[in-house]
């Protein structure tokens, strides 16, 4: 069995509203310099899945290619 | 002529719009989101709610459930599919619409009565004059439209953006009007041949004048219309 962490996170140009919420609280916080806070999903997946296999979940119901990337970061075996 | 209402786990407008379908003297059943058996029904909706609890993406899950692959095939062959609220977030999920409904920029849930602009376009679904405002309830939290510039360059070329939100004279605000964030001010867009057609507004809340507006009447009756004239 192997474990793999998916990453997913809107596409680029896309407004993340939570994220620009958290942008807005860390400067009202008094932190100065944070430039950009993106907001994602993170998903652990423990699976008798290739690499392949794990990247057509994403695409038909992790992630919406319309909208978001995901990453796939392959842990090895669970 | 019958409408079939599908019921998702987690949908919550369904017998809204049951009771409008026959409030206007139309057949409505519901359809479980199960069943793959569509004989019978004319036109179908798929309403408003949080189906499957809106987990991963609204819509999400529901898209692979039983009863869309019937869903898709009734469409491909031009049977009438409206999609409410958490319905059109389904048929964008099911590629029976391009797009798709990202969270409303202003983070908050929506829910108050929306002018909106009926736009010149193919959808089945209206006969109203284009530049009619009718005055229909949103309720959401994920209706903020968006597609790329191409997608939107060709829904325009083609006719297939139905509503806009606007102001209540029928303008469109110059920093936009939609209550959203929505892409071009876009609040429901029709397929390519329109009969397909979603909506963020729920227009089963504008049927009955008990909650004050009859505004939605036209999105229920002009399709039964079309069909009765079709079958002659």
């Amino acid at each position: 069995m192997a474990r793999y962490e998916v990453y997913v996170t809107y596409k680029q140009g896309i407004f993340d509203p939570p994220g620009a919420t958290a942008e807005r609280a860390l400067a009202n916080l008094g932190y100065e310099g944070v430039h950009s806070v993106k907001i994602g999903k993170y998903i652990q997946i423990e699976a008798d899945a290739d690499l392949a296999a794990v990247r057509e979940m994403c695409e038909r119901l992790l992630a919406n290619p319309v909208i978001e990337d995901y990453r796939i970061v392959t842990e090895g075996e669970a | 002529m019958r409408f079939g209402v599908v019921l998702f786990p987690g949908s919550n407008c369904e017998q809204d719009v049951v009771h409008a379908a026959r409030m206007l003297g139309f057949s409505a059943e519901y359809v479980w989101h199960g069943d793959t058996d569509l004989a019978g029904f004319d036109a179908l909706v798929l309403p408003g709610g949080f189906s499957y609890g809106d987990y991963i993406r609204c819509g999400a899950v529901a898209r692979f459930s039983p009863v869309m692959a019937e869903v898709v095939r009734f469409a491909e062959r031009g049977g009438p599919v409206l999609g409410i609220c958490n319905g059109f977030q389904i048929l964008t999920e099911a590629h029976l619409l391009p797009g798709a409904l990202l969270r409303n920029t202003g983070l908050k849930f929506i829910c108050h009565p929306q002018p909106l602009r009926v736009e010149r376009s193919v959808c089945e679904w209206l006969d109203l004059p284009a530049d009619t405002v009718v005055d229909i309830p949103v309720n959401h939290n994920e209706g903020n439209y968006y597609c790329d510039a191409e997608t939107l360059a060709r829904l325009d070329a083609n006719g297939q953006v139905v509503l806009r939100y606007c102001e209540p004279d029928g303008s469109r605000a110059p920093g936009g009007s939609a209550p959203n964030g929505a892409l071009d001010d876009i609040a429901g867009i029709c397929n390519g041949r329109g009969n397909v057609f979603g909506l963020m507004p729920h227009p089963e809340r504008g049927v009955d004048p008990l909650v004050g507006t009859t505004d939605g009447r036209p999105f229920f009756t002009a399709i039964i219309k079309r069909l009765a004239e079709v079958a002659g």
